[in-house]
């Protein structure tokens, strides 16, 4: 079976995000108001066989937390669904 | 006395360490390939500067599992020597040899300038011979190389003389705007809690020749061959 796991890495909250900030004041020089925080991740996708859901939800763990992202200054979530 | 210096895909920095390492200071040195699996024999291993692997996903997550890094691992569990500079510090944190982790700069620049560090700790393999209160000048060259830790983190290695460098003024002031990249209180260099593997962002070595107009950085190789060699 074929599976697609959506994995969305952010910066952890207490850190400093200096892209968000930069998009923030770029979105404000365009008119766009009200905003008052942005921040900045990654969106992965990862295509993968695996035998049930689980399997690939174990996969993606894995690769989150050994590859993916750095614990130290990101959190990650996920989504795995049939493609 | 043998000294290694590592060639990721992408280090620009390893040719620039070789040569400080044989003809500045007579050592004898190998450059071994992140494809091998073996240290040679090396006691000293170096991870120069540069983008390994292009600073996909993030800097020197992905050269933390080139198939020379098992080995590396192994020999700094044993206790053996091992530096990161700039690339190579951001890979040996990567690889959790060193705590903490390196984001981009606070300005979002690349930063590429002779800055100026002073010693904190002067009681280590790599500081030695370095005057504390003394700011030197060495150059850096990074995008990430803003130093983060948790509070936690921080603290532990305060108390344990782990913080090594920190950004100043030419006069030796630590102060914000001496800090170029917005690191946590101003780090630019770290080691582990046994003190045999140590990370820095400035480039020792493209400050220890003559015939580069600056040898500031060349007291901290002093510091190694008179440590390591005794």
């Amino acid at each position: 079976m074929k599976y697609i796991a959506e994995i969305t890495i952010m910066p952890l909250k207490e850190i400093l995000d200096p892209q968000g900030k930069a998009v923030k004041s770029g979105l404000s020089n365009l008119g766009i108001k009200n905003i008052s925080e942005v921040r900045i991740g990654k969106h992965i996708s990862l295509e993968m066989e695996a035998s049930s859901k689980e399997e690939a939800e174990k996969n993606a763990e894995m690769a989150c937390k050994k590859l993916l992202a750095n614990l130290i200054m990101e959190n990650y979530s996920y989504v795995v669904k049939e493609a | 006395m043998k000294f290694g210096v590592i060639t990721f895909p992408g280090s620009n920095c390893d040719d620039d360490l070789y040569d400080v390492l044989k003809n500045t200071m007579n050592c004898t040195t190998v450059k071994l390939w992140h494809k091998e699996t073996d240290l040679q024999g090396c006691d000293f291993i170096f991870l120069p500067g540069g983008f390994s692997y292009g600073d996909y996903l993030r800097s020197g997550a992905i050269a933390r599992f080139s198939p020379i890094m098992d080995a590396v691992i192994k020999h700094a569990e044993r206790g053996g020597y091992v530096m990161g500079i700039c690339n190579g510090f951001q890979i040996l944190t990567e690889a959790q040899l060193l705590p903490g982790a390196l984001l981009r700069n606070v300005g979002m620049k690349f930063i590429c300038k002779n800055t100026y560090i002073t010693p904190v700790n002067t009681d280590t393999v790599i500081t030695s011979c370095l005057q504390k209160n003394k700011a030197y000048k060495i150059p850096v060259a990074h995008a990430e190389g803003r130093f983060y830790a948790s509070e936690a983190t921080l603290d532990e290695m305060k108390s344990n003389g782990q913080i090594l460098f920190k950004y100043c003024h030419p006069d030796g002031t630590i102060d914000d705007t001496a800090n170029i990249n917005g690191s946590i209180e101003n780090i630019a260099g770290i080691c582990n809690t046994s003190k045999n593997v140590f990370g820095m962002m400035p480039h020792p070595e493209r400050a220890a020749s003559e015939y580069l107009s600056n040898t500031e950085g060349k007291a901290i190789f002093e510091s190694i061959l008179k440590n390591v060699r005794a």
